[in-house]
């Protein structure tokens, strides 16, 4: 259970300060994939960068399990739009580097693989993040964060720059490896679509400063043939609705 | 692409070698020999003569670069990583730096002597300031998003300099050697030409004064195919150690 209560968030600019996050509250359950919806520049990775710990600065109590947040004794899988892979390490120690950093394991082993093999990267191995596409890319930095059984998983706008048809590959096949594992997720997205296809929850930002609009059940969540259903469309306009008024 | 790479090589050897011969048969005088008497005399004086000069040219140059990268590195990336270091250290830096440190000489060789701990203190002297402030520069380039994730993982600052700054920051580091390289070798003839009978100035110099000019431009090509072996050696360094590039 995360618990955000009254999040402010304050950036030191050339004039003056400005202000990120305004008096943020947000649940968020154990074991549920909830996604941040908000136009650019809203604070929804300032957001993300308080809970892992990144960001410190800030007013506000955030508990993550009960206990303040703490990169070092919690276990934070990060997932980023630039991938945030080592350029220097191949697929391997980039994939390894969670599991490194926490329990410094070097080597693979049968779990490791196994996610390896997942999201179909293990003949990579010995590339480099150079020689790999986008999407393949994106692998690594997912094989990361799941190979080190994260207590919590962190993304942000982890799919944007990926082109349409691998975009909504990675979703379904990160929603798959997800549901093996069932760790609490909070996932920013500027994508109305993204935001209804990933999310038990949806959380819907404001422009900045950043506040909390509304929060929706999402009833598209692991629906089937999603994007056919009637649900799509009503929840979907419902959400641009939201966007818009702001 | 390797074999492309020692082409050019060649290529340029034989521009200089066609130059410097058409200089000495337009001057026809014996302060230019001809480069093909140079070679043949390299041949005949290479193991007599000249082979303990290289050897100690060499190790003092060797010497010189690896104690200013041990130093200078470090010193470096810690001014890139800590603000605090860096608002102490580089204003010293900045001093120090154009200061002319042949103008040290006199101060150096009272100091340390004439012997060889005088010589590496004058090339340290002269290069670990652009080992520095490379290394320096390098670190603070890194983009702050690299740090995230390890950040999100509670790194140590250890790991952070193991993972990240290390690698990161290796490829400047291995060019501000090079370009250190270029100037220790001019400064090493420089030192060589006191307080010593070995070493590659020392044997120019001496060749010079004895007007002997085959073995004076032997030297000079040996001296300069050092310098070509060094550079040869960080480029192959730096194609393995970075090849993630």
């Amino acid at each position: 259970m995360i618990q955000v209560n009254n999040l402010s968030v304050c950036y030191q600019a050339i004039n003056g300060s400005v202000l990120a996050l305004d008096r943020v509250c947000l649940d968020i359950p154990s074991g549920e994939i909830i996604t941040l919806i908000g136009p650019s520049g809203c604070g929804k990775s300032t957001f993300l960068y308080v809970l892992a710990g990144i960001q410190r600065k800030y007013a506000g109590i955030v508990t993550i399990g009960g206990l303040p947040v703490s990169p070092k004794t919690q276990r934070v899988g990060m997932i980023l739009q630039n991938y945030g892979l080592l350029p220097w390490k191949n697929v391997r120690d980039n994939a390894l580097l969670g599991v490194k950093i926490k329990n410094g394991q070097h080597e693979l082993d049968d779990y490791s693989r196994y996610i390896l093999q997942q999201l179909d990267i293990d003949s990579l191995l010995d590339r480099y993040p150079k020689e790999l596409s986008g999407g393949q890319r994106q692998r690594v930095a997912i094989a990361r964060a799941f190979i080190m059984k994260p207590d919590l998983l962190l993304m942000d706008e982890p799919f944007s720059a990926l082109d349409a048809i691998t975009r909504e590959e990675m979703q379904e096949l990160f929603l798959k490896i997800w549901k093996q594992n069932s760790v609490t997720t909070v996932f920013v997205t500027h994508s109305v679509d993204e935001a209804l296809y990933l999310g038990s929850k949806i959380v819907v930002f404001s422009s900045s400063p950043g506040r909390v609009l509304e929060i929706i059940d999402n009833p598209c969540f692991q629906m089937e043939n999603l994007r056919l259903q009637d649900e799509y469309h009503s929840m979907s306009m419902r959400l641009r609705k939201i966007l818009i008024k702001d | 692409m390797r074999s492309r790479k020692w082409r050019g090589a060649v290529y340029s050897l034989i521009v200089v070698i066609l130059a410097w011969w058409a200089l000495s048969a337009l001057l026809a005088r014996p302060i230019v020999p001809s480069p093909g008497d140079v070679f043949l005399n390299i041949i005949a004086i290479f193991a007599a003569k000249m082979s303990t000069h290289v050897w100690y040219s060499l190790g003092r140059i060797t010497a010189g670069i690896l104690l200013s990268a041990l130093v200078g590195v470090p010193l470096g990336f810690l001014m890139g990583y800590f603000t605090r270091i860096d608002k102490l250290l580089s204003p010293l830096v900045y001093f120090t730096y154009p200061i002319p440190k042949l103008a040290l000489l006199p101060v150096v060789m009272l100091l340390f002597g004439l012997g060889e701990v005088s010589k590496l203190i004058m090339i340290v002297l002269i290069i670990i300031f652009q080992v520095i402030i490379t290394s320096r520069d390098a670190v603070k380039s890194i983009p702050a998003e690299t740090f995230h994730s390890l950040q999100s993982l509670g790194a140590s600052k250890a790991q952070t300099f193991t993972e990240i700054i290390f690698p990161a920051s290796l490829p400047e580091v291995l060019t501000a050697t090079r370009l250190a390289l270029g100037t220790a070798v001019s400064i090493l003839f420089f030192t060589e030409t006191f307080g010593t009978e070995y070493g590659m100035g020392y044997f120019i110099m001496d060749a010079w004064m004895r007007v002997n000019y085959l073995d004076m431009y032997a030297g000079i090509v040996v001296l300069s195919f050092m310098g070509f072996c060094i550079f040869s050696a960080i480029d192959a360094a730096e194609t393995y150690l970075c090849a993630w590039r």
